[in-house]
């Protein structure tokens, strides 16, 4: 053959677009880990902006503290796309790790964000003595109710009914109430918010990372791709306006002791049918966090 | 709660267990977070170091909720600076391996301490092994290079421990402190030296200067030793650590060439710096015909067995391995050529298996287990039937 046969014809590729970055944070983004492993309109693209968001905005901590650490999953990548100090963990060992940095260095503040998976099914221990110790650090849950990235099977926050992969015909236990969770184990702060509630999640994750002690913070999330596309609840956009129809805002008053109240609801055939949100457990007489209790706990005899 | 002060090197002789020894030298060489959880025969390390820590200025020991988070919770603490230590015996050391592969892909240096007792599973606890030979080095999955030294006596539970420390200081990678049950909980003298007189060695960092907006933590470009100098969290350097295959900003990246030339670099650290390990330890091997290879508690009764039948007039030597992994591998092919090897361990023979391999020739193996080293007498016979 001619070697002219072997020219490709690179006329009708398309051409690579000019590597331009432009984003409202672009100087807290790690410009050589872009572009994201993300799909097209995925919901932790929007956690992300909304984390950036608080740290400029509704948070004074400043940013040489900050630790942002993930575990693995689609949420677990997030740490190395922002350019602050951090750890991408083993899964589920995203908060042990961030416990051994605020023990070894209280001034720091981790901030963990990671998928249900990570935090509530392999990590679930390490999250409830966290919680116990109330260790000043914030956890960003971002719950898409699937594995995401090991191609969509269930979850512990799969919806009883709901088709995943390795649920085909519906999937049969109960899903853990991730706010329930962290709650009864002992977290200081709480909140749930779905993507679809920008500002009111960046306020939220400002608020919990100046609360001092553990802040546990839900991020309901869209997986259009593996969860959505199998439950026929459409693209993103499509996701995202059943958040907005069935989100129930509520308040700490509401909620009261009876912490079921926030129970999410789904039918399967139509969706979400209810997603309380809001600030659930802001507690004012809080107790005092743990790295300062370890540098208060022993005093010298004289 | 009031603490009575304590002094950080206790300077002195005194009789005390293999447990006690790793504690004081964990607190000689400036150990500031202690992550643990209890497991017997190494709780002991687990008690003590709850008094001496807060006694010396720093924080409280803590118990953690599981093996694994105690791993990962060192490698934090040492991310963030400190000098970390976690101790645990067989099946801890088994859910820990996941943690391990994690500091040596993030260049992490801490000392694990392992206290062998009976396996597998929950085995024969808390009897004396020495069956986690093999673990250390090939328990984690994929790649792994090991560095793990090994005690026969009180005061070397000390001396290694400080060891441990200043190699995986000086080499950014984790150092295990392999054990067994039986030298961690015996008794006998211990001396301590002056603080002067101990070596303390400290990580390499940033030099002053360094621009810290474009900080690369993994770079080893610059350095002969491969070891690339360690940012800490909270200094302003924005540094970044994954487990994947990573670039020397520590961005992932998944790509075959840079994942030869990552692992490649972090095996030659292991390698090229050879000469920081202790050398195996020679009794009587000049002249012997038969050398008995051993470490811990077997190379005392292997001792034992040597003096025993130098006295019948067998030209018996004793090779005691100090640094078991990497295992040292022209030693044991210089000494094979000139007598007969005879293994002798506690485990039903794991040992044996680098020995013969470096040795190009089958070696017998004296062993025993369920808690108690080979005895004196059953090595000399086999010296014997060697000899012959």
């Amino acid at each position: 053959m001619a070697a002219k046969d072997l020219e490709i014809d690179t006329s009708t590729l398309v051409k690579k677009p000019k590597k331009t970055l432009q984003h409202t944070h672009d100087n807290l983004l790690r410009k050589i880990a872009i572009p994201t492993i993300y799909c097209p309109g995925c919901g932790i693209g929007t956690t992300i902006n909304a984390f950036l968001e608080a740290i400029t905005k509704y948070t004074i901590v400043p940013h040489d503290n900050i630790l942002v650490v993930s575990g693995i999953g689609c949420s677990g990548r997030a740490s190395g796309y922002v350019n602050l100090d951090g750890f991408h963990a083993l899964h589920g060992r995203a908060i042990p790790f961030a416990s051994g940095v605020e023990i070894a260095r209280p001034k720091m503040k981790p901030v963990i964000i990671s998928g249900d998976g990570d935090l509530f099914s392999i990590g679930l221990g390490h999250l409830a003595h966290a919680a116990r110790r109330n260790i000043d650090m914030t956890v960003i849950c971002v719950n898409n109710a699937i594995y995401g990235l090991t191609g969509g099977q269930d979850a512990p926050t799969t919806p009883v009914g709901a088709k995943s992969r390795t649920t085909p015909y519906g999937k049969i236990s109960f899903p853990f109430n991730l706010s329930h969770v962290a709650i009864a184990n002992g977290a200081t702060f709480c909140a749930r918010y779905t993507v679809y509630e920008f500002i009111q999640l960046a306020k939220a994750i400002g608020r919990g990372m100046t609360h001092q002690g553990f802040s546990f913070i839900e991020v309901i999330s869209n997986c259009h791709v593996n969860f959505g596309r199998r439950n026929n609840l459409g693209d993103s956009i499509a996701m995202r306006k059943m958040f907005k129809k069935v989100r129930v805002p509520m308040k700490e008053e509401d909620i009261g002791l009876d912490i079921r109240k926030t129970d999410i609801k789904y039918e399967v055939g139509k969706g979400f049918t209810r997603i309380p949100t809001g600030i659930f457990l802001n507690e004012r007489d809080k107790p005092e966090e743990f790295s300062e209790r370890i540098i208060d706990a022993y005093e010298f005899n004289k | 709660m009031v603490v009575d002060r304590q002094p950080k090197v206790m300077t002195g002789t005194y009789f005390k267990n293999g447990n006690w020894g790793i504690v004081e030298g964990a607190i000689a060489s400036g150990i500031a977070e202690f992550f643990a959880y209890p497991i017997s025969p190494a709780s002991e390390v687990v008690e003590y170091i709850s008094i001496r820590l807060p006694a010396v200025g720093g924080k409280a020991a803590f118990i953690v909720e599981d093996e694994i988070a105690s791993i990962n919770m060192c490698i934090g603490a040492s991310w963030a600076g400190s000098k970390v230590m976690t101790t645990t015996s067989g099946p801890g050391f088994s859910l820990k391996q996941e943690g391990i592969g994690l500091a040596f892909m993030s260049e992490t240096p801490m000392v694990i301490v392992n206290v062998q007792r009976g396996g597998p599973a929950t085995g024969l606890p808390t009897f004396s092994a020495q069956g986690d030979y093999m673990q250390v080095q090939f328990g984690t999955h994929g790649d792994y290079s090991a560095i793990a030294l090994t005690p026969w006596t009180v005061q070397e539970c000390f001396d290694l421990t400080i060891k441990a420390f200043n190699i995986s200081e000086q080499l950014r990678t984790p150092v295990i402190l392999l054990a067994d049950g039986e030298v961690s909980r015996m008794m006998e003298e211990i001396t301590i030296p002056e603080e002067k007189e101990i070596e303390v060695l400290h990580r390499k960092t940033p030099p002053k200067g360094t621009d810290k907006s474009n900080f690369n933590q993994f770079d080893a470009r610059n350095e002969p030793d491969l070891v690339p100098p360690m940012a800490h969290y909270g200094d302003g350097y924005k540094i970044f650590g994954t487990g994947l295959t990573h670039k020397i900003s520590g961005v992932p990246h998944l790509d075959e060439d840079l994942h030869i030339k990552l692992m490649g670099r972090l095996f030659k650290k292991i390698e090229i710096n050879k000469h920081l390990y202790p050398e195996p330890e020679y009794h009587f091997v000049d002249d012997a015909e038969v050398v008995i290879v051993a470490t811990g508690i077997v190379a005392r009764s292997a001792m034992e067995a040597i003096l025993e039948a130098r006295e019948k007039g067998i030209k018996a030597g004793l090779m005691r391995l100090i640094t078991v992994w990497p295992f040292p591998e022209e030693a044991v092919e210089k000494l094979a050529q000139k007598a007969k090897l005879i293994v002798a361990e506690m485990s039903m023979g794991q040992l044996i298996w680098p020995v013969e391999r470096f040795a190009r020739k089958k070696c017998k193996l004296v062993t025993r287990i369920g808690g108690t080293p080979p005895t004196p007498k059953k090595i000399l016979e086999a010296i014997e039937e060697e000899a012959k």
